[in-house]
């Protein structure tokens, strides 16, 4: 009884025999709840390896996955795991262009694609790599009329692998046998912050070993309950999701579909959440607009006890002492009347443990879900590290700071700055880029991250910036854009900001304003407007903006390394940041090169001291069409904050 | 699109339809046909009869002159439900749904005319109603998985944005399973994008079930996509019939709809 359990098929079959009647998945279809259970998925992935072997999948090849988080993409990894082979998960929003730049990369032959809206993109793919022979589809919705060579449906497949499992049962054990834990599970691409985007290799080995780590770390067990519904291309998903749930046998639910995650959110209730900073952003951003819109009564309610969660709610989630009795029974009633409510409607009230990383996380946004007793954490890392560097532990949560590091990882800061990690879980190396993977893993095997950090006394890491976008100012000040423009995004009106600084004399900041926030503001002050442009350009929203960089300001003079590099000028963005024109990347980083190239007329004019500023931009449609879009840009002085005063206040 | 279709004869023909409302001439001796899983437009300047003529279809108006046929079945006068229960579904110009009702519920309501089980056997949701109510609600979310709304499954209507308004106005219309459908003015107001999923919407309702479109939309490349055949309208008399590109290289089309000197 003591296989080894060192590959992802070995723990499906586990699973099956350990828990052969649990649910391991669910999915939401035609409004019902669907569950497979373990003997179920271990049936399915045993039909989806044998019509991949039937159709020529073997050892070696790679298995491309496009599409929103559905059971059979996620079978299909599995399933090209057993045969020795390599799911590629991309990105399902990549249009086909960035797509084929890693289809090519990865020399996929075999894909399998959610829908026709994916298939299209495989297809227009196929025209420049005819290497991609096979492609199968979970929805034949609007497909019926397809002919091509190669094209055929999920349960096409599965009939094949019928047939084909009927000729030789023992085959697909002898698959699962074959499988190493050296192999390579997975070629995860990063979302090209800088650059193309890099695939990285991860062994069964790594993967298992992080995943095993981080269920002991939060005690996660069969009984847990989590909603995979961030892109299965992305690291975390691979771990959370998929690598986690072999390794405790848990159950992953699906969303009905993109727009319905929020109820799906409500009806699941996951014990276990994982979010980037800007979903806890949007949940926040949301409640905030409706208690706008509610009625005095419950609006007073609200406000009452979420002072009263700000002052003692933390403490009472840490178990702190010197927590005044009435506070405490101020903060039952308030749970009875407000948290738990608000809880239930976000579907977090069975929330055991929630984390957040990939980006830093605005204080007063992690406040809000720790105060109203949600055990939010940090927790950093990266593709080629298997996400998990540092994480905090219960109890020992900071806002400034990604925690301690793992069991088993080793941390170290080099004389640059740059956050170096050696561990278990690092990734075998950069697919087909040896120059890139010998820069980024040194001789000692350490991983350079390419973050600028530091610890604390008490031994947390705190992650300051990307090591190479931490710049000065003339005057010699640090200036660390990222940090300001956290700072700015908390407020609920900005949806984006980036700042300039590097090798000038002033801080300069674009920013693009929240349309659903704005525009509730707008109406809520009978503001009429057209549209993103129109309400970009009134006057009311620049002094609203200009607010916000104030009490940004006002807050780093407080600060006395960063107290210098306040926001002097502004200015609101006539057009959203668009992902589609590689101003942000696919995970929504802004590229602030990139930025600053294109806008490049505008940072001029901050910087020459303007008051305004023409500008026309090229946009590029839904559909693929361009055109232009032009405005004339208002450009605003920001009061700022004497430091030294800020400090003797303080 | 459409390389698997089979366009078959006949579902409905209108012979020398005339209509008036007092001394106003709606429609004025028109006929043409539809023929079996084809999507067939009418189309004509504001007022030239577009509604009149699908009020006619599905018996809204009664014709003083001429008859309809539908399915080899001739008729002079047929009332709306008659014509809904004998498989003609629409939509309407303005729309016409349940604003305080959910979007579900308004989908069901689609049902109605399926529904054998009395008033009585529905409130006490026992036995055959129930398993009715399960086999219906089944049905509807097959059209809102199909039409992509289920995130606004429990929204009430009156809080969608109009685009999507229309798009659970044809949910609810083919939640009836019309073998012909009449869209009027499906497109009406909307954005590029809105019509671009609306289009694909009809085209798929057209392909998966084989349902017979007929359209009003006054968006002309709208109407040049996806019909198989025109009609155009122009005060009240068919002027024009044919593929989209005999109608748009008719010289009486190009006056009707740019003007002529008189």
């Amino acid at each position: 009884m003591t296989e080894p359990r060192d590959t992802f098929p070995r723990l499906l079959l586990h699973q099956a025999k350990v828990r052969p009647h649990r649910p391991a998945f669910r999915e939401k279809d035609l409004g019902i709840w669907q569950t497979w259970t373990w003997a179920q998925v271990a049936d399915e992935v045993r039909l989806l390896a044998c019509g991949l072997a039937a159709q020529g999948f073997g050892r070696g090849d790679r298995l491309a996955i496009v599409g929103d988080n559905r059971p059979r993409l996620y079978w299909s990894m599995i399933a090209a795991q057993v045969l020795g082979g390599v799911p590629v998960p991309l990105y399902q929003d990549a249009v086909a262009d960035e797509m084929a730049f890693v289809v090519q990369d990865a020399e996929i032959g075999f894909a399998v694609a959610e829908d026709q809206e994916q298939v299209d993109k495989l297809l227009e793919i196929q025209q420049r790599w005819p290497l991609l022979k096979r492609i199968y589809f979970d929805d034949p919705r609007g497909l019926r009329h397809y002919a091509q060579d190669g094209l055929m449906s999920i349960e096409s497949l599965r009939a094949i692998g019928r047939d084909y499992a009927g000729r030789g049962p023992e085959f697909f054990l002898g698959e699962v046998e074959k499988a190493r834990s050296s192999d390579i599970a997975v070629i995860l691409y990063t979302s090209g912050t800088t650059g193309k985007p890099k695939g990285v290799s991860q062994t069964h080995a790594a993967m298992i070993h992080t995943a095993r780590v981080l269920v002991a770390f939060d005690g996660i067990a069969e009984g847990d309950d989590l909603l995979c519904y961030l892109p299965m291309a992305w690291v975390g998903d691979f771990l959370y999701s998929y690598a986690q749930v072999h390794i405790a046998g848990f159950c992953l639910n699906c969303p009905e579909s993109p727009g319905t995650v929020m109820n799906d959110l409500r009806e699941i209730g996951p014990t276990y959440f994982f979010a980037p900073p800007r979903i806890y952003e949007n949940i926040l951003t949301q409640v905030m607009i409706r208690i706008e819109d509610a009625g005095w009564a419950k609006r007073r309610m609200f406000h009452y006890f979420m002072g009263v969660a700000k002052r003692v709610g933390m403490k009472i989630l840490e178990r702190k002492p010197g927590v005044p009795l009435t506070d405490r029974l101020r903060y039952r009633l308030g749970e009875l009347l407000v948290y738990g409510p608000l809880k239930n409607v976000l579907g977090l009230s069975r929330i055991r443990v929630a984390y957040t990383g990939g980006e830093a996380i605005g204080p007063d946004l992690f406040d809000f879900y720790r105060s109203i007793g949600i055990n939010l954490k940090q927790l950093y890392g990266m593709t080629e590290t298997c996400v998990t560097v540092c994480m905090q532990p219960s109890g020992e949560v900071k806002l400034d700071t990604v925690g301690r590091p793992m069991p088993g990882v080793e941390v170290r800061i080099a004389d640059s700055g740059e956050v170096l990690v050696r561990s278990p879980g690092l990734m075998k190396e950069y697919h087909g880029r040896p120059e890139a993977t010998r820069e980024a893993l040194d001789a000692e095997g350490f991983f350079h991250t390419g973050d600028a950090g530091y610890f604390d006394p008490d031994g947390h890491l705190k992650i300051i910036d990307r090591a190479k976008d931490v710049g000065r100012l003339a005057d010699g000040t640090l200036f660390a854009p990222k940090y300001l423009e956290n700072k700015l995004k908390f407020f609920p009106y900005i949806k984006e900001a980036v700042c300039f600084g590097d090798g000038r004399d002033k801080v300069c900041a674009l920013v693009n304003i929240d349309m659903a926030a704005i525009g509730s503001w707008a109406e809520r002050r009978n503001l009429a407007y057209s549209g993103y442009a129109d309400l970009a350009l009134q006057p009311a929203v620049h002094d609203l903006i200009r607010e916000c960089v104030e009490k940004v300001n006002r807050a780093l003079a407080a600060d006395s390394t960063l107290g210098n590099s306040q926001i002097r000028r502004l200015l609101v963005l006539h057009k959203e940041l668009d992902a589609d024109e590689g101003e942000l990347t696919r995970t929504r980083k802004v590229r602030r090169r990139h930025i600053a190239e294109k806008y490049s007329p505008l940072v001029d004019a901050l910087y020459s001291g303007k008051t305004s500023c023409y500008v026309e931009t090229q946009v590029r449609f839904e559909d693929g069409r361009t055109g232009t879009v032009s405005a004339d840009l208002k450009i605003l002085e920001a009061r700022t904050y004497d430091v030294a005063a800020a400090r003797r206040a303080a | 699109m459409g390389a698997g279709r089979k366009i078959g004869g006949p579902i409905l023909e209108v012979d020398d339809v005339s209509l008036a409302f007092g001394g106003v001439v709606a429609l004025k001796s028109v006929s043409f046909d539809v023929r079996r899983r084809e999507i067939r437009a009418i189309i004509g300047p504001n007022g030239a009869g577009k509604s009149s003529m699908l009020n006619v279809i599905n018996g809204v108006y009664h014709p003083q002159r001429g008859s309809v046929t539908f399915k080899g079945a001739r008729r002079h006068r047929v009332d709306p439900h008659e014509a809904a229960e004998q498989g003609i579904g629409r939509t309407f110009q303005n729309i016409a749904l349940f604003r305080g009702m959910t979007v579900l519920d308004n989908i069901m309501t689609g049902r109605n005319l399926r529904m054998k089980c009395n008033f009585l056997q529905q409130a006490l949701y026992w036995g055959a109603a129930q398993r009715e109510e399960l086999e219906h609600r089944a049905k509807v979310e097959a059209v809102i998985d199909f039409l992509e709304i289920q995130h606004i499954r429990k929204t009430p209507v009156g809080r969608l944005p109009y685009g999507l308004q229309k798009r659970v106005e044809l949910a609810r219309a083919l939640a009836a399973e019309p073998e012909l459908l009449l869209l009027d003015e499906p497109m009406a107001g909307m954005n590029l994008e809105e019509k671009q999923d609306m289009s694909r919407f009809i085209l798929d309702v057209n392909d998966q079930f084989g349902t017979t479109i007929v359209l009003i939309e006054h968006d002309m490349s709208v109407v040049m996509d996806l019909s198989d055949r025109v009609v155009v309208l122009d005060y009240g008399r068919k002027i024009a019939d044919g593929t989209p590109e005999e109608v748009r290289s008719n010289k009486d089309v190009i006056d009707a709809y740019l003007g002529v000197a008189h």
